[in-house]
């Protein structure tokens, strides 16, 4: 290993000997709570600029893990996320009662485990990065051991994540016979000759519905809505961002034979039908909404719906377009998610519509910023969330695909309604509830880094496309 | 005698996946849910090292099934917390009946 490879996997070192680290003190000292976040904060920021130094240089460690390029562009994006996230904890973990050192610690495996997906180059490292990332998220869904809602969002994230998961596993045992390895590269090269076989395309098949259970993408969302609202709600921005993130960046790479190999399109039906189904569904029965957890949560299988066009047109734009629209979607849910969690009181309430009457008066920049995330969710053109939508939809046209950028087109009309509807209830009615807001210092930092960020690649959009566009090369 | 080969380990696999598919699917005893997951993921097992042994592809398959097994056993040990703190808070453990998130 020569030394520009060890600075490669620097980021990956640096993460698992600080969970070491942390569990350490987290068993010696009483400290650990004041100290974790702090102490993960240093380390996300070291390692989404250590991502960002690697991005122009790529290699592998032993065939199994991609380091640079691609997956460096999305450590950096899981590092900037995971730092926003453990911001928009502190306070939050404290209110919500789940104010433990294991809490940064499982946050931190999780963040590990998508570093793992991103740059897996095998279907070993694949499931591998799929069951660190999953199994953290079961246990931090439910945190807080003493709550019905935490308790069931646990259970049914469990349940419906596992189900995924021997699905997956499945789905991969039928390639590796089929195939004779689990080699990615090998098998995106040698495509074209393992589509005949039959257990090849069955394999393939297991395996996208895996992962389509945990993009969240619609006859696959059952789990979503309940999860979403259930979950802490620092939790919910991270599994709903970066998590959503992780599984797209496996699902980017097993659709490459099309992007580069010129092979048959045979998942457009597939995830044509997906795109379709998500984004129309999932914005109508988000208006019946009231809880906003909730809707942001058929929000994002809209989302994951929008991402999906991208993944059936299949082409270079396209799939630079789904990385561009993933790191805008991050930043704008977990900055959604961020204002959510300072409004939260500590029984869980304060988290639908009414508590959001009348914000406008009772804090005026927090509810800017509410409305900032909620018009870039919208797609509002110059925030980050429009441009994230036109690549897409562009890449689907170039590709002949109108009717699926119409349906994207028609969706992202639908749900105007109901992400406008909490900047009315901001700014055009009174208080219904009277309650007091206590912000917090670093809660008011992760919100505000959200909202720079949305508003950097929404001004700049060319800034993130030409950096994706050189690591897609 | 029977000569076992390929076939066979793949519809048994099959089946195995079909049973826990199934058990999964009808079950209401979050344990026996549980139950049905891990037949799924031992019948990936069984693939991984029935293709590791006719298909002449090295080891790969036995080590994948190592993993597997880990792996599994790292979840039941979370799904078997998870469940115990469903039992503490409602009392059972019937997952159609824990429903009160939905409005």
């Amino acid at each position: 290993m020569n030394q520009s490879t060890f600075l490669q996997i620097l980021p990956f070192i640096i993460l698992s000997a600080g969970i070491v680290v942390a569990i350490l003190v987290e068993i010696f000292t009483t400290k650990g709570k004041a100290l974790l976040p702090a102490f993960f904060s240093v380390l996300f920021l070291a390692n989404s600029l250590l991502s960002l130094a690697q991005i122009n240089v790529s290699s592998n460690l032993y065939q199994m893990l991609a380091l640079g390029g691609k997956a460096a562009f999305f450590n950096f994006i899981f590092s900037i996320g995971a730092l926003i996230a453990v911001m928009s904890s502190v306070n939050y973990v404290k209110k919500y009662g789940a104010n433990f050192g294991e809490y940064y610690i499982l946050l931190a495996s999780s963040v590990l485990g998508m570093m793992l997906m991103a740059g897996a180059l095998d279907l070993f490292v694949v499931f591998l990065g799929l069951e660190v990332m999953s199994i953290n998220f079961y246990i931090l869904a439910g945190i807080n051991r003493k709550k019905k809602t935490a308790n069931e969002a646990s259970l049914k994230y469990f349940l419906l994540g596992a189900f995924a998961t021997g699905f997956v596993v499945y789905g991969i045992g039928l390639i590796y016979g089929s195939a004779g390895n689990t080699n990615l590269n090998f098998i995106i090269n040698n495509f074209t000759r393992l589509l005949k076989m039959p257990l090849f395309v069955i394999g393939l098949g297991l395996f996208f519905v895996g992962f389509s259970f945990k993009i969240a993408a619609f006859p696959f969302h059952m789990w979503v809505p309940d999860v979403y609202q259930g979950a802490a709600t620092s939790v919910t921005g991270l599994m709903s961002t970066i998590g959503k993130a992780a599984a797209f960046s496996v699902l980017i790479f097993a659709i490459s034979p099309v992007t580069f190999n010129g092979a048959e399109h045979i998942f457009r039906p597939y995830f044509a039908t997906l795109a379709i189904l998500s984004t129309l569904y999932a914005s109508i029965v988000a208006i019946a909404q009231t809880n906003l957890k909730r809707m942001l949560a058929y929000s994002s299988i809209v989302h994951a719906g929008y991402m999906s066009i991208g993944l059936a047109a299949g082409n270079v734009y396209s799939v630079a377009g789904i990385i561009f629209y993933l790191a805008a979607y991050t930043f704008m849910n977990l900055g959604a998610f961020g204002v959510i969690a300072i409004v939260e009181d500590e029984n869980d309430g304060k988290t639908d519509l009414k508590a959001f009457a009348g914000l406008h008066k009772k804090n005026p920049m927090l509810a800017g910023f509410m409305a900032l995330f909620m018009f870039a969710l919208a797609g509002i053109p110059p925030l980050a969330g429009f441009f994230g939508k036109y690549y897409v939809f562009v890449g689907a046209i170039k590709q002949n695909l109108l009717y699926l950028a119409l349906v994207g087109i028609t969706a992202s009309l639908i749900s105007v309604y109901f992400y406008l509807r909490v900047v009315v209830y901001m700014y055009f009615k009174d208080e219904e509830e009277d309650f007091e807001i206590k912000t917090d210092y670093p809660g008011m930092f992760a919100v505000l880094v959200s909202g720079i960020f949305v508003l950097i690649f929404g001004v700049f959009p060319s800034i993130l496309m030409k950096l994706i566009t050189s690591v897609l090369r | 005698m029977i000569h076992v080969s390929l076939t066979h380990y793949l519809v048994v696999s099959a089946f195995l996946f079909s049973f826990g598919l199934y058990g999964v699917v009808t079950r209401k005893n979050a344990v026996m849910v549980l139950m049905g997951i891990e037949l799924i993921l031992n019948s990936a097992n069984i693939n991984f090292v029935a293709f590791s042994k006719f298909g002449n592809y090295g080891l790969n398959g036995q080590i994948m099934a190592l993993f597997v097994i880990i792996l599994a056993a790292a979840e039941a040990a979370i799904a078997l917390a998870i469940v115990l703190n469903i039992y503490k808070t409602f009392a059972h453990v019937d997952v159609d009946k824990i429903n009160n998130l939905k409005e």
